[in-house]
């Protein structure tokens, strides 16, 4: 007896598989802030990473399965360290590594028996956070441009609305953080009540752009847990429609943060011990 | 550039090979075109097709480890650089330099840093010092052909050792000849063609447990007195504003002592010298 799949019924199949298991996992967010790239990932593992360096400028964030993804980073890093050899370190882009991984990505998604079930995002931190490149690369091979922030894994586009009301290019790090660590607990929760995230749940990074050279660096530790402090602290009002040079709020140091609640149902009460 | 990129669009299978973290083995693999050892020579001495460069010193102190070069670059009796720099920042807490052809020890200095940070980003940790040391041994191997026929590399490396029991103990200092052996070092060494002249004049003047600042003063003085003899060592040239490289690595990182710092050093040891020319 033979069996007939279309195509369509093929490529409909594999993509609802892949999409299956990166909603699985824990999500990713990446933004641009005044300093630079922030990545944040909820990730409850020190040692595995989920957000990693590939270049002097260039950031590589993913969601999905683990061995997957990790195996498309060092195909990533290789890619970049090869080019910046050959040519010179001002040579790599976020742009080609961003193409190399849709073509891969793309070819596997046709040729191979199960898709990969990733997300992959590549970041490049440029002079101003205007000049930031972030693409969001999916299992299929398509690169979307995102500029300013790229959410990934399991109810992205919750965390993705979250964020975006009250996201501005020229946040300090404290306030993107907040911001991303905010967007990241208001899904998973009880009843859809938000999560309290802390330190030891999260992955940080940062491509800091003021850096000379490598500009990637992990905040871990001590490190993670002053700068949550801050956060916690930090004001960040919603972007209004029409307003363009909204003044940034001073972060004050012992108030708990306290939010104009512009339609998101966050009960944001005092900050991490 | 060939990366090999078939008509299906993925790349290669070698960039998605496991088990090694390794540039060099995946240039080996991908681009060997790329690898210094690999390129045929034609037979026949070579020495005068690149320049030269000379003497580097290095020299353990209390809270790390200093190396410091000359900056003439040398091709037969003319001088082919006046500010070559031979002393480079391997990774953020180790120093090498080299001496003898100056192409390809720059193109060997190149591939070790990418090395050394391709290691750390596939593996997300750093090589321990040995690990370094032993890497830039085999791309020294790699050149042995190369250096039989006269374009030989001979690499200094240094660096602060995070695993070290105390600080005092954490500056170490590696050689190696042309066949790739490895030697670790005590207290300092020197290699180039000034190189007698340099441990000549640090054998009088270190002492273990000396502090940055007068590492800084003995490394500059040893690089006056090898310049002193040997043609191939260039001295301060103070017309110029050109003076030794000397770079530091302690807890804090690698650092590069700027001019001004260098030149002070420099004016005094030769305001010394001006007063007592013996010492």
């Amino acid at each position: 007896m033979q069996f007939y799949a279309s195509p369509e019924q093929i490529m409909r199949d594999r993509s609802e598989y892949a999409r299956k298991g990166i909603a699985r996992g824990r999500s990713v967010v990446v933004l641009s802030y005044e300093g630079g790239v922030l990545f944040v990932a909820e990730n409850l593992s020190t040692a595995l990473h989920k957000v990693s360096e590939i270049y002097d400028r260039i950031g590589f964030a993913a969601v999905g399965r683990y061995p997957e993804f990790e195996n498309l980073r060092s195909a990533g890093v290789r890619l970049a360290d090869l080019h910046g050899y050959s040519y010179g370190r001002r040579d790599v882009t976020g742009r080609q590594i961003a193409n190399a991984y849709a073509r891969t990505l793309g070819a596997i998604f046709t040729q191979e028996q199960k898709p990969y079930e990733v997300e992959i995002c590549v970041a490049e931190a440029g002079a101003t956070a205007a000049e930031d490149e972030l693409y969001r690369i999916t299992y299929d091979g398509s690169v979307q441009d995102e500029p300013g922030l790229v959410t990934m894994g399991g109810q992205s586009d919750t965390i993705s609305g979250a964020v975006k009301t009250r996201l501005r290019p020229d946040q300090t790090l404290a306030e993107a953080l907040k911001l991303a660590v905010e967007g990241l607990a208001s899904v998973g929760g009880e009843s859809g009540q938000p999560r309290k995230l802390a330190a030891n749940q999260l992955e940080v990074a940062v491509l800091d752009r003021a850096r000379p050279g490598r500009t990637f660096r992990r905040l871990t530790g001590l490190a993670l847990t002053a700068i949550l402090e801050d956060a916690a602290a930090a004001k960040i009002e919603d972007v209004e429609e029409g307003l363009e040079d909204k003044p940034q709020p001073p972060a004050s140091s012992s108030t708990p943060a306290d939010n104009a609640s512009g339609g998101t149902e966050e009960d944001d009460s005092a900050d991490t011990e | 550039m060939p990366t090999g990129l078939d008509h299906s669009g993925r790349l290669p299978a070698a960039y998605h090979a496991a088990g090694t973290s390794s540039f060099s083995e995946f240039l080996g693999n991908v681009a060997p075109e790329l690898l210094p050892g690999r390129r045929p020579l034609p037979p026949g001495m070579a020495a005068d097709v690149s320049a030269h460069a000379t003497t580097i010193v290095a020299i353990i102190c209390a809270d790390g480890v200093l190396m410091g070069g000359d900056r003439r670059a040398t091709m037969g009796n003319l001088i082919a650089q006046r500010d070559i720099e031979k002393v480079f920042a391997a990774d953020a807490y180790s120093l090498v330099g080299m001496a003898g052809t100056a192409g390809f020890g720059l193109e060997m200095m190149r591939l070790f840093q990418v090395e050394l940070e391709h290691y750390e980003k596939i593996e997300s940790s750093m090589l321990s010092l040995e690990g370094k040391a032993n890497r830039l041994a085999s791309m020294v191997r790699n050149n042995l052909g190369a250096a039989m026929q006269g374009l030989a590399v001979v690499p200094l490396f240094a660096g602060f050792d995070l695993d070290a029991k105390s600080v005092d103990k954490a500056g170490r200092i590696f050689s190696f000849d042309v066949a790739g052996g490895v030697y670790e070092e005590r207290g300092y060494d020197s290699i180039g063609s000034g190189s007698l002249f340099a441990k000549s004049s640090l054998k009088k003047r270190y002492r273990p447990g000396v502090t940055t600042d007068e590492a800084v003063k003995l490394a500059i003085e040893a690089l006056y007195d090898a310049a002193d003899d040997d043609t191939a060592t260039g001295g301060p040239d103070l017309l110029r504003g050109i003076f030794p490289v000397i770079m530091t690595a302690t807890v804090e990182g690698t650092r590069r002592l700027s001019d001004d710092e260098t030149r002070a050093v420099a004016e005094q040891i030769i305001a010394e010298r001006t007063e007592n020319p013996g010492s």
